[in-house]
Parts: C-alpha cells; structure tokens; sequence
C-alpha cells in the first residue's frame, strides 16, 4: 500500500482545502471515493484488466497537484495555438486542471450551460446533482475513484432538450509548468432529449516534465440526442494519460466516438458505453499511432441492455521500434437485448520485432436472437504491396508510409467533421515523416 | 546495347529456377519470350525488376551500362525500368492518383526536376487514360482494389504510359483478356512505344504479337534461353506447341 498511501494521506491532510475550494456537490463525493480506493488500491499485476498496464514506476513520481487553485500566469489562447484551427470551432482550455474562462464570452443558444465544472456544479447544484458521479460512481476503477477523491475542476457541458449546437466545440488540456504534476480532470458532458453537439477534446503538454493526467469523464446522451466526441492525444514520451470516459445512451440517441493517439508516453483509455434506450446506435472508432517506447492501452466496453441496438467498433494500431499496444474491446450483451447487433473489429500493424501487440476481442452474449461479430488480426506490411510501390519508382521508406496511411484510412475518412478529418490526415502524415515537432502550440512534442 | 543478361541464375528458397539465362536487348527492340509454364519467365521478370523474394546466385544484368542487380527496385524504376505484372497487387487505401502522384515526382526528383503541379498532373493523367481508355472513376479508387481482370491489365499499362520508360517488360499481359480489351492494350502499348524504346514481352500465345510485332522470339525452357528466331518462331510454335523444341532439345 506504499504509493496508495502517498495519495490517501494527501487527502486526508488537505480536506479542508479540497472542502474550501470545490463546489459542495463535488466534495459530497470524496469520501465514498477514498474509501474505494484505500479498499482496492492501485491495480497491481493480480489485476486482470489492467494485467498488461503496468503504471507502477509512473505511479511512484512525487507529483505536484495545484490543491489551492493557483492560476497559470497568461492565458492559454496567447501562448498556445492547437494544430487544428481550420475548424473554426468555439474553443476552450483546461490548463493541468484548472477552466479557464473565456476572456470574452462566445455566444450559445439559451438554456447552454458551458464552462468550469467546478463553478456549474456550484450555481446549478440542483439540476447537477442526477448527473455527477452518477456513472463514475457505479465504477470499481482505482483511477476513477482517486479522481473523485482528489479533482477540483474541469469542463462541464450541458445542452437542454431539443437544442442543436451547429459550431463544434473544441477543448483544449494541457500541462504547463515547471514542475511534475498530476491533475485530476473531471469533465461532465450532458445532452438533454434531442439535444446536438460535436466536441472534441485534444491533450497537449508544454512541459518536458513528466505529468500524469487522471481523467473521468462522464458523457449523458438523452433520447433522439446526438453526440460525435472526438479524443485526439498529442503529447509526448514523459506524458502519462489515465482516462475514465463513460457514456450512457437513451432511446434513438446515437454516439460516435473517435479516438486518435497521434503522440504520447503511457495511455490507458477506459471507455465505457451503456446502451439503455432502445433504437440506440453508436459507432466508436480509433487509431494509435506508437514508436520508440510509447505505449497505448485501450479498453472499450460496450453494454447492450436493452433490445433492438446497434454498436460498431473499429480500432487500428500501428507499432513501431519497441513500443506496445494493447486492445481490449468486450461487447456484453443482456439477456432481454434481443435484436441486437454489435460489431468489434480491431487490426494492428506490428513493423518491427521489438514492438508487440496484445489484443483482446470479447463477446459475452446472454440473449439468443442477436447479430454479433467480432475480428481482430495482427500482421506486418504487405510485402508484395511494398514490392509494386517499390517497382513504381516509391522508395521503401515512402512506400511504407503509405501503406501504414493506408491501414487507417478509413478510420480518417469515418470522420464526420470534414475540416477535422482533413486535418487528421495532415497530422498523421507529419507522423509518418516524423515531423510532429512542427506543432506549432507546443515545440516539444 | 540497353539490356545485357549473362549466364544468369536465380533460385527461390532452395529451388533453382533460372540455370545460366543469356539475353541481349538492343535500343528500340522488341523481344517475346515464350516457354511453357513453370520454365521460368515470371521469375525472368521478378529479378530484372528486382523483386526481393528471389535470389540472384550467378551471372551479371546491365542495364544502359549499370549493374542493374546491385539496384534497388526503386531505382531501376527511375532508370527506365518498366514491369507490368501478371498479377497487379489490389493496395486498398491507397488512391490510384495519390500513388501516381507519388510515382512520378519520385520519378522527377531522380532526375534532378521540380515536382509536377497539380493541373499539369491531372493533365498528364487524362492524356494517357485515355490510352488505354481506362474509366475515369478508377483512378479516383485504391490501386487495383475490386478491378476487374481486364481493368488491372489496363491500370499496368496507364502506369505504364505515365512513367515513359525506356524498357518495358510484360509479364503476361495478355492472360485474362478478352479480344477487345487484349486489343486496347496492346494498342495503349503501340502508341507509347518508340524508336528508342524496347520492350520484353511475356507470352504464352501468338495472339498478343499479332499486335505487338516482335524483332526476336525467344523460347525458354528449363531456365535457359534454348531457342531464338523471329516471328516466324511464335508462329510455329503456336501451330506445334513446344513438344518440338523439347524434341530438339533431346536430340
């Protein structure tokens, strides 16, 4: 219980602080949380879903966290500039873990309620208090549950019944600083019945330093609601990404999930989506680009509860030098989900013999009249596709770029926002050429 | 002399396929090479175009005067070399145009040229469609992916007529055609060929030289170049079939 302790101690020491500084919604939960994770501590080697994620070494660094809410000396929006402008998006910024407001307020239709978690939760506790932690908390997730424990702020977004938000939203986090840290970013995403919006929230660094980011994010999509999420990870070898994001979906709602780990150090994704209305569709899709020794760990659960649902999954890996990728996609389907359709397929490109893959597909069907696949294949480059390009007058070295473009090309062109999906495409391509450093936001990556 | 095979051999695995393959192929030449199956005349053309699945363990290749052996398959490309394969390889996800593009600035850059802009790209790529009168829509689609037989033999020699190469060989062009699209390639080839060119084609029938005219016919067998001719030679051997030359041989 050595690292455990660190962070149980920490808390009990800084209650007060945590009590003073966050909306009471928020701090009504810490202690439930505490106890969870004093109970289960950190996942070790015994720990099945996290058997191929070990985080120990990581978990030992004396992180600092900002418990007295200090403020980053400039603005975000001056000293950075996100790779993705061309989308005109209305954009916002978590720097380690502390909203900051909007200099000059954006414009939204009525009812939007957008902004710091921590100040929402606190101004709307009563409309807040059915949505926060609501799914965090049915969660055994160690990580999950120091997050509730510890956060202080994020990003909430709350859009009310029957209102479309046409312009995407864009949410910038980031880590800044001088020192190594951990935030515990808590973001609440709520789509009331009919309700339209498409976000995307990109990780950036601006420090070398080693940070760990320890994120819950809890998405509420309402009946006929529609959501597309996009997740896009830019950051470098000394980042470490922990991510909680749980979805539940009602009646006609659909959801697209897209997920791109373009750079990063260590990534562990938890994506969680339970499907409880009827006629509900998703579609969760991504890619994780990884060389040297990054390492990308996502684990997809999807739940079908209730009958006549349709979900898809796409993933793709590509592994070069010595890096590791593990997938883990389980579609669990409920007894009386009869008529359900589910889809998991995930492919991975292993290009050398340092880099390994670990893919776990599962199905776990309790209903009889249902239509469920699920595939996934790890393999090297197709050498006859290198020797035509090659023979056409393609170097090696261009040829296999291409085809590593190639194997997830139809992971960018599922991409519904155009401008994005044209920007992924730049971006990956700068990947492949290993000229990432190019980000013209930060000059580290 | 623009192609110069000495004593070649070449094995796959442990299996020797070509056994001493001598060959000369003067600028503007055009030569057939017939042989029944498994002789060796796809593994002829894998090494020439440098193809890393077979080893090359005897005997020297120049090519315009290089050691065409100790080239990678890109350069040989860049140099003039041409295959177009019996089996076109379907690269899904990656756009005929794209991969074009690609090719021939890799192509210019070789040659010391600024790359291709857009419009003269696109301008280039519709002059020679229309060669082969290859459908618009399929250069808007990945390499080869859901061609049809006739449409993969088409895209070889579009790509053909985009890269201008000084030797072309053919690797069984013809197989899987029907007449008129046997006739709208050999064609697209006659129109890209010229005095300086030379090409090696790869056949089991006479047909495809009905159109394409060869200088010399050569037959292989064994992994050697055992019988050479002009015309006439693909002729009889259409008539007779290669019993003959397997008779000669013997004797």
């Amino acid at each position: 219980m050595g690292k455990e302790t660190t962070y149980i101690n920490l808390f009990r020491n800084y209650r007060e602080v945590l009590r003073q500084y966050s909306a009471p919604l928020m701090d009504a939960k810490r202690e439930a949380a505490i106890g969870l994770f004093e109970k289960n501590g950190f996942p070790g080697p015994g720990d099945e879903a996290y058997r191929q994620c070990q985080l120990n070494g990581l978990l030992e660094i004396d992180y600092g966290m900002n418990l007295y809410r200090m403020s980053a000396p400039a603005h975000p929006s001056k000293v950075f500039r996100c790779e993705v402008p061309s989308l005109s998006t209305k954009l916002f910024f978590v720097v380690n873990d502390v909203y900051y407001p909007d200099p000059k307020p954006q414009k939204l239709p009525q009812g939007v309620l957008l902004g710091s978690i921590n100040s929402i939760l606190r101004d709307h506790a009563e409309l807040m208090a059915a949505y926060y932690d609501r799914l965090a908390g049915q969660s055994t997730d160690a990580f999950a549950a120091l997050n509730t424990a510890m956060a202080q702020d994020g990003f909430l977004l709350f859009v009310p019944a029957g209102v479309e938000i046409e312009q995407p939203l864009q949410l910038i986090q980031l880590f800044h600083g001088e020192i190594e840290q951990m935030a515990n970013r808590r973001n609440l995403v709520i789509l009331e019945d009919g309700a339209s919006v498409k976000l995307m929230i990109c990780d950036h660094s601006m420090t070398r330093n080693r940070c760990l980011s320890n994120q819950v994010t809890e998405v509420f999509v309402g009946e006929k609601a529609r959501l597309e999420y996009y997740e896009l990870e830019m950051t470098h070898p000394y980042n470490t990404r922990i991510s909680n994001t749980f979805i539940d979906q009602h009646d006609s709602s659909s959801v697209f999930v897209n997920g791109i780990t373009l750079n990063n150090g260590v990534t562990r994704n938890n994506l969680t989506l339970r499907m409880l209305g009827k006629h509900a569709e998703s579609q969760l899709s991504g890619f994780c680009l990884l060389d040297q020794k990054q390492f990308a760990d996502y684990h997809v659960s999807v739940e079908h509860v209730v009958p006549d649902c349709s979900s898809r999954q796409l993933y793709k890996y590509i592994l070069d030098d010595e890096s590791r990728g593990v997938f883990a996609g389980k579609v669990l389907v409920h007894p009386n989900a009869q008529k359900t359709s589910a889809y998991q397929s995930n492919a991975n490109l292993c290009n050398s013999t340092g880099a390994r893959m670990n893919a776990l597909p599962q199905l776990e069907i309790y209903a009889d009249d249902v239509k469920c696949s699920h595939g996934s294949a790890t393999g090297q480059i197709d050498e006859s596709a290198l020797f035509y390009m090659r023979s056409r007058g393609l170097s090696e070295q261009e040829s296999r770029m291409m085809l590593k473009f190639a194997f997830v090309a139809d992971i960018i062109e599922g991409i519904q926002l155009i401008p994005l999906r044209n920007r992924i495409h730049n971006l990956v391509g700068k990947r492949f050429r290993k000229q990432m450093s190019a980000c013209a936001g930060c000059d580290i990556c | 002399m623009l192609l110069e095979i000495k004593n070649l051999h070449a094995s796959i695995g442990e299996k020797e396929i070509l056994k001493g393959l001598n060959l000369s192929v003067k600028e503007g030449e055009i030569h057939a090479i017939m042989g029944p199956n498994g002789s060796g005349k796809s593994t002829l053309s894998a090494v020439l175009s440098g193809n890393p699945a077979f080893t090359v363990t005897e005997g020297t290749v120049r090519f315009k005067g290089m050691d065409l052996l100790s080239m990678p398959p890109e350069d040989r490309s860049r140099e003039g070399l041409f295959l177009s394969f019996q089996y076109p390889v379907e690269i899904p996800g990656v756009s005929m145009v794209n991969f074009m593009r690609t090719a021939v600035n890799e192509h210019r850059k070789y040659r010391n040229q600024e790359a291709m802009n857009a419009s003269d790209f696109l301008k280039l790529m519709r002059e020679k469609k229309a060669l082969v009168e290859l459908d618009n829509t399929l250069t808007s689609r990945s390499v080869n992916e859901g061609f049809s037989g006739g449409e993969k033999k088409r895209n070889e020699i579009f790509q053909m007529a985009m890269l201008d190469p000084i030797l072309s060989i053919l690797d069984e062009t013809d197989s899987g055609l029907d007449i008129d699209a046997l006739r709208i390639v050999a064609q697209g080839v006659n129109k890209i060929q010229t005095p300086q060119k030379s090409c090696i084609v790869i056949t089991h029938y006479q047909r495809l030289l009905d159109y394409i005219v060869p200088d010399k016919v050569h037959v292989l067998f064994d992994g050697r170049i055992v019988k050479s001719g002009d015309f006439q030679l693909a002729k009889d051997l259409e008539k007779q079939g290669y019993d003959w030359v397997k008779q000669e041989l013997k004797d």
